[in-house]
């Protein structure tokens, strides 16, 4: 059973191909680079060097958002397109969950987060259950100080994840009073591998894949809509 | 005696708000054409939303793909190209249909092959009638205003387009300042019908021998009619200003479109785009035409909005000159048609 992933939300583009649970390759970069023109070269690139085929896959696993919608769509796209024409099943996770995996031995609260302008970010807080991630604040998009106050309010060790983290650091930093950390490295940007791994036990839990109007979970309406419903709201 | 092979090549288009996907037989024979449009959606904001349109694209792409093949009774291995829209229209919009088309072409190893939109409105003829060389085309839309000279199969030549909106975008403007629906073309269409020419309105002629047009100046002076009128306090006619304006705009067309065939010497003109739905300018340019003997032909109108049939009418003929594309295709908002067909 191998599983292609597939994470293009946000700067970060991965690629990974695991067989069971075990990674067989994985390809990330972090460049501000277009991912509508790398992308599909690194999964030919990456299955290539395994010498496999999209034949040789049995199901993919995409992020869903929150990010970039241009990058989010490329990534769904990609993935829908490729679990059509090859007839696979397809799974979908939060890109915040994704990051929230690079720690998820952390005792306490992890908090991925990527800014998502104007003071507010893109945020989920998870705990480690067992030897999964539970989710204790759904992924949303929340202004910085209220997702602080919500945090602070559980009164736990808090790890703050993700590059984007130090724009607010100052903000966090004077918030808490101890028991606050930070990522570091590899440990700040999103990995494929934990993504084809999470697609992988939704397989083994017989969760049903996504159907075919599948799209991605941006988090917020786009302006025009949320000022559509504002004005008629009123009237 | 051994049949020759048949050319099926899926298109794909999604350079504004339709989600379309078709399938076509040696590049003249419509096996299906399938559309997912998405006008009422952008109707309540008056005109097309770029992450509006991207996203209902998303949903609706493998649906539009499967719809497509099951229509034509193939199946995907079957195909032997796939033609892509690779612009000019709105980037997020265009790389939906690129991104699909590119998964599509990994997973099948079929042949990628990337199609100019301009090229696929032309092309919505030939699926009609085979195109007839040398000709000129007129294509006009909500997006477009170009008249392009073709010799051959693949052989484009732009000889004139807009400087700044689109005729069927000024069709938009103007509508709105009237207080008319999205989009603005059938509304005025249906007034000037009725409607008599008594506002004066300027025409861009532009450089003497220049066959590029400009609309811009005319939505403004439309503009400044309904401006003055309010100020006076005078009601405006309607019916009248619609007839005026669209007069406007087809006395440009045509004049344009009739120069361009003369400074070439064809025989042949062709209109195509949205646009050519319009009765006034559909009647006035045949009648010009019959006068001038010049044979006129006008798809049928649902051949002349987006669609994908045109693009994969278009793509045959590109596979067929061996133009593909590798998998770092794309998306160009701005492409020209000398990027991409020579
Ligand atoms: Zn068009």
């Amino acid at each position: 059973m191998r599983t292609l992933a597939i994470d293009t939300s946000t700067m970060v583009m991965g690629v990974a191909i695991l067989e069971q649970d075990r990674v067989l390759g994985e390809m990330v970069t972090n460049l501000k680079k277009n991912h509508s023109v790398r992308l599909m070269p690194a999964v030919s690139q990456l299955l290539s060097e395994l010498d496999l085929s999209v034949s040789n896959i049995d199901q993919i696993a995409v992020t869903n958002g929150p990010g970039s919608y241009t990058g989010i769509r490329i990534g769904v796209t990609t993935a829908k397109t490729l679990s059509w024409a090859a007839r696979l099943p397809l799974y979908s996770a939060s890109s915040l969950t994704v990051l929230a995996h690079n720690a998820a031995h952390f005792p306490g609260l992890i908090v991925p987060l990527f800014d998502a302008r104007r003071s507010r970010v893109y945020a989920g807080v998870y705990r480690r259950l067992i030897d999964q991630l539970e989710p204790v604040i759904r992924p949303q998009v929340i202004h910085i100080e209220q997702l602080i106050k919500k945090v602070v309010s559980l009164n736990e060790p808090v790890l703050f994840l993700g590059e984007d983290v130090e724009i607010h650091r100052l903000n966090i930093e004077a918030s808490f009073s101890s028991r606050l950390y930070f990522g570091q490295g590899g440990e700040n940007i999103p990995h494929p591998s934990h993504l084809g791994l999470i697609a992988w036990r939704k397989h083994l839990d017989n969760e049903p894949p996504e159907t075919d109007d599948f799209a991605p979970d941006y988090l917020q309406l786009t302006e025009a809509e949320a000022k559509w419903l504002q004005k008629n709201r009123r009237d | 005696m051994k049949q020759p092979k048949k050319t099926y090549v899926l298109g794909i288009e999604t350079s504004c708000d339709e989600t379309a996907v078709a399938v076509t037989m040696d590049g003249n024979e419509l096996l299906s054409n399938c559309i997912s449009s998405q006008m009422e959606i952008h109707q309540r904001f008056g005109g097309v939303v770029p992450e509006v349109a991207s996203r209902r694209h998303v949903e609706r792409i493998t649906i539009m793909i499967q719809d497509a093949l099951e229509q034509a009774g193939i199946a995907l291995q079957d195909i032997s190209a796939i033609a892509v829209t690779q612009g000019p229209g709105l980037v997020g919009a265009l790389l939906i249909g690129i991104t699909a088309a590119k998964a599509l072409s990994l997973t099948t190893g079929i042949p990628l092959v990337p199609v100019h939109h301009i090229a696929g409105h032309i092309y919505a003829n030939h699926l009609v009638r085979p195109l007839q060389f040398p000709l000129v085309s007129l294509v006009v839309s909500g997006g477009h205003t170009e008249l392009i000279y073709m010799e051959a199969h693949n052989h484009f030549e732009c000889l004139g387009k807009t400087r700044d909106d689109a005729a069927g975008e000024a069709y938009d403007k103007v509508a709105r300042l009237m207080g008319l629906p999205y989009p603005g073309g059938p509304p005025i269409d249906r007034l000037a019908h009725v409607g008599m020419e008594t506002y004066n309105l300027p025409r861009a002629w532009l450089e003497l021998d220049s066959l590029d047009f400009s609309f811009s100046g005319l939505k403004s002076a439309v503009m400044n009619v309904i401006h003055n009128a309010n100020q006076r306090g005078e009601e405006i006619q309607e019916a009248n200003l619609a007839t005026s304006f669209q007069q406007s705009v087809i006395d440009v067309l045509i004049e344009k479109a009739m120069r361009a065939v003369k400074k070439t010497g064809v025989k042949r003109l062709l209109l195509a785009g949205g646009v050519s739905a319009n009765r006034g300018l559909r009647s006035q340019l045949q009648a010009r035409c019959d006068q001038d003997g010049i044979y006129l032909q006008i798809p049928p109108i649902e051949l002349c909005t987006d669609n994908a049939a045109m693009i994969a009418a278009v793509g045959t003929y590109q596979w067929w000159a061996g133009n593909e594309a590798a998998l770092t295709l794309n998306a160009e908002p701005n492409l020209k048609m000398s990027a991409v067909h020579r």
